[in-house]
C-alpha cells in the first residue's frame, strides 16, 4: 500500500465517525418510541412487578434521567461496544449477534460471488450476441428472476433439489455429527451453501446481467475497441479483456450500493433455509419481541454495509488506475 | 397529435409493456372485484386441511382448511393496497425533499443529501422490520415502514432534476418577474421534472410488493389480514407434502411484481424518449 491509499483509508475511517453516530441516534430515536421500556419488559417478566418495582428498575437503568443525558449515556456505552442485554436470552446483544455474523458473511460473500460471475458472463454474452436469441433468453430469464421473490424461489429450490431429487440439503449449515477434519468440514457447508447463496445471488445476477449487457453496448461504441479491432484481436479477446473491463465498473458500483440491500435480503433467506447467521437471529428476536436484540442487529449490520462500502471504494483503484486516492 | 394520443403511440411500440398493463389490469380487477364475485372469507375453515385443487376448491386449501382462491384474492387488494400506497407516500416525501435540496442547493442541500444516503446505507429492510416490529403490524404501519425505506431513490433524482432545471432561462424569467419560489418549484420546475419521476416511483411499486411479502413472511403482516406473503409462510410447514399451496401465492406475487416492471418499461419509453437506451 501506498501512502495516498493509507491517507485515503485514514480519511474514509474518520468519515465513518458521523455516519455511526446518526445509526446511533437512530437506534435511540427507534428504542423511545417502542411501547414499553426495558424496565417494563424486565419487570414484566419477573411477573410481581409493581408500579413501585418498576420505577426502582427504571433508576436503575438511569431511564428517569433527562433524554439528552440517557442519549449520551447509550452513545458512550456503544463506544466501548457494549450493546446491552438480549432481556430473552439473558446474554450480551454484541455476543449474541458476533457468533452469526461469520455464517451471514460467508451467505452474503458467496452469493455477490455467484451474482457477480453470473451476471457478468451473462451480460457480455447477451451483449456480443444483441438482437439475437441467445440475447432474448437472458433478458426473459432476467426480467423473470427480477420479479421473482427470492425467499419463495428459496422454497421452490428446496422443493426441486432437496424434496424431488434429493441432491442437496434442504436447511442447515452442516450435518450433524460431520467428521471433524477441516476439508470433510468445509465440503459439508458448501453442500449446504449452494441452495441459499444460489437464492440470494440470482436476485442480483439478474440485475447485473442487463447493466453489464447496456454497458458493454455503450462501450463497444468506443474507439479503442475499434482499434482493438482494427489490429485484429480476436473478437473474444476484444470482447473480454477490452470491452468487459471497462463495462465492469458500473456493475462494481450497483454490487457496493446493493450490500445493504442484500443483507436485507439474507434475513429471508437465511428464515427459509435455517442457516445460523443474522437473519435466523432477526427471525427469533422477532419470535421473542426481543427489541433490543433486533435493534443491536440493525446497528452492528449498518455498520458492517458501511464498512463494506469502504472496501468497495479500495477495489474501485484495482479495477481502474485511473482513480486514486486524491 | 394529442399528448395523450403521442404517449400511447409511444407506448404500444412496447408490447412487453402492453402485454403488462393487460395482465396488470388483471390483477388489480380481481383485487378488486374478486373478494365480492368469490364471497368466501379467506379465514373460514372451508374443507380438509391441504385439499388438492379441485373442482369445489379451485386452487385447494391450506393447513387450516381454508381457501387458498379466497385468500389470494384478498391477498392480492392487501399486496396492491399496500405497494401503491406506500410507493405514493414516499414519492411524494422523496420529491418534496429533493425539490427543496436541488433548488436552494447549499448547506439546506447538503443536510438533505447527507440524510439521503445515510437511509440508503443502513440496510433498508432490517429497518423496516424493526419498524413494523415496534410499531405493531398494521397495513398502515407496514404501508410506513416500507415508505421510510423506499423515499432516498426519489429524494436523489427530484434532486438531479431540479438541479438540471433551476438555471434555465424560464426559471430566470420566473425570477424576474417576482414569482414566489415555492410557485417555482410546483407549478415551474416540477411539470417538467416528473416524467422520469413517474416511471421510478411506478417501479417503486413492484419492490414495494416483493418487500411486504417478504414482511409478511416473516410473520410481520397484518394479523387481520391474509396476504400474499403470509400464504407462502403458512405453507411453508407443509412444503415437503403441498407444494403447490406455496407455489401459487408465489406465482401471484412473480406475475404481478413483472407485469408492473413491463408497464414501468413501457411509461419509460413513453415519457422519457430521449432517454432510451435500446
Amino acid at each position: 500500500m501506498n501512502k495516498g491509499t493509507v491517507l485515503f483509508v485514514g480519511r474514509r475511517l474518520l468519515q465513518l465517525v458521523p455516519v455511526v453516530l446518526a445509526i446511533a441516534a437512530l437506534n435511540f430515536v427507534l428504542i423511545k418510541m417502542a411501547p414499553g421500556d426495558a424496565a417494563d419488559i424486565l419487570a414484566g417478566q419477573m411477573g410481581h412487578a409493581t408500579l413501585e418495582f418498576t420505577e426502582e428498575l427504571r433508576r436503575e437503568f438511569g431511564l428517569d434521567l433527562p433524554l439528552i443525558e440517557q442519549f449520551f449515556t447509550y452513545i458512550s456505552r456503544l463506544a466501548t461496544l457494549d450493546l446491552g442485554v438480549s432481556v430473552i436470552q439473558q446474554q450480551p446483544v454484541l455476543d449474541l449477534i458476533l457468533d452469526r455474523l461469520p455464517a451471514t458473511l460467508l451467505l452474503m460473500v458467496t452469493a455477490i460471488a455467484v451474482a457477480i460471475a453470473s451476471g457478468v458472463s451473462l451480460g457480455v454474452v447477451a451483449a456480443r450476441r444483441q438482437g439475437g436469441w441467445v440475447d432474448n433468453v437472458i433478458s426473459v430469464v432476467a426480467l423473470l428472476v427480477y420479479a421473482t421473490p427470492a425467499f419463495w424461489l428459496g422454497l421452490m429450490l428446496i422443493v426441486f433439489f432437496s424434496i424431488q431429487l434429493d441432491l442437496l440439503p434442504s436447511g442447515g449449515m452442516m450435518r450433524i455429527g460431520v467428521s471433524q477434519s477441516p476439508l470433510a468440514l468445509a465440503l459439508d457447508v458448501a453442500r449446504h451453501l449452494v441452495l441459499p447463496a444460489l437464492t440470494l445471488g440470482l436476485f442480483y445476477a439478474a440485475i447485473y446481467a442487463r447493466l453489464m449487457r447496456a454497458s458493454m453496448l455503450e462501450v463497444y461504441g468506443q474507439d479503442f475497441i475499434t482499434t482493438a479491432r482494427a489490429k485484429g484481436l480476436p473478437e473474444r479477446a476484444v470482447a473480454w479483456s477490452h470491452a468487459a473491463r471497462n463495462a465492469l465498473l458500473p456493475v462494481v458500483t450497483l454490487a457496493g450500493m446493493q450490500i445493504g440491500h442484500m443483507l436485507g435480503g439474507s434475513i429471508l433467506i437465511e428464515t427459509v433455509f435455517g442457516w445460523p447467521g443474522l437473519g435466523r437471529l432477526v427471525f427469533d428476536a422477532l419470535q421473542q419481541r426481543d427489541l433490543n436484540l433486533l435493534l443491536g442487529i440493525l446497528f452492528v449490520s449498518s455498520v458492517v454495509v458501511v464498512l463494506a462500502n469502504l472496501v468497495v471504494d479500495l477495489l474501485y483503484g484495482l479495477l481502474d488506475p485511473r482513480i486514486t486516492h486524491k | 397529435m394529442s399528448r395523450a394520443r403521442a404517449f400511447w403511440l409511444r407506448y404500444r411500440n412496447n408490447r412487453a409493456a402492453v402485454g403488462g398493463a393487460v395482465v396488470l389490469a388483471v390483477v388489480v380487477l380481481s383485487a378488486l372485484a374478486g373478494p365480492w364475485a368469490y364471497s368466501v372469507d379467506p379465514f373460514d375453515m372451508v374443507g380438509r386441511p391441504a385439499e388438492l385443487p379441485s373442482g369445489e376448491h379451485l386452487f385447494g386449501t391450506d393447513v387450516a382448511g381454508r381457501d387458498v382462491l379466497a385468500g389470494i384474492l384478498h391477498g392480492g387488494r392487501v399486496s396492491l393496497l399496500i405497494g401503491v400506497m406506500a410507493s405514493l407516500a414516499a414519492s411524494v416525501f422523496g420529491l418534496a425533499l429533493g425539490a427543496i435540496a436541488g433548488f436552494y442547493g447549499g448547506r439546506i442541500d447538503d443536510l438533505i443529501m447527507r440524510t439521503t444516503e445515510f437511509f440508503l446505507t443502513i440496510p433498508s429492510f432490517v429497518l423496516a422490520v424493526v419498524l413494523v416490529a415496534i410499531f405493531s403490524p398494521t397495513v398502515t404501519n407496514i404501508t410506513i415502514a416500507i415508505a421510510v425505506v423506499s423515499w432516498p431513490s426519489v429524494a436523489r433524482l427530484a434532486r438531479a432534476e431540479f438541479i438540471a432545471h433551476r438555471d434555465r432561462d424560464y426559471v430566470l424569467g420566473c425570477r424576474a418577474i417576482g414569482m414566489p419560489d415555492w410557485e417555482i418549484i410546483t407549478l415551474q420546475i416540477m411539470p417538467n421534472a416528473l416524467p422520469p419521476l413517474i416511471v421510478v416511483s411506478s417501479l417503486m411499486v413492484a419492490t414495494a410488493i416483493l418487500t411486504e411479502s417478504g414482511l409478511s413472511f416473516l410473520g410481520l403482516g397484518d394479523p387481520n389480514q391474509v396476504s400474499w406473503g403470509y400464504m407462502i409462510g403458512v405453507a411453508r410447514t407443509v412444503l415437503r407434502t403441498s407444494w403447490w399451496m406455496a407455489a401459487i401465492p408465489g406465482v401471484m406475487i412473480l406475475v404481478t411484481v413483472l407485469a408492473i416492471n413491463l408497464v414501468g418499461e413501457g411509461l419509460n419509453d413513453a415519457l422519457n424518449p430521449r432517454l432510451r437506451t435500446r
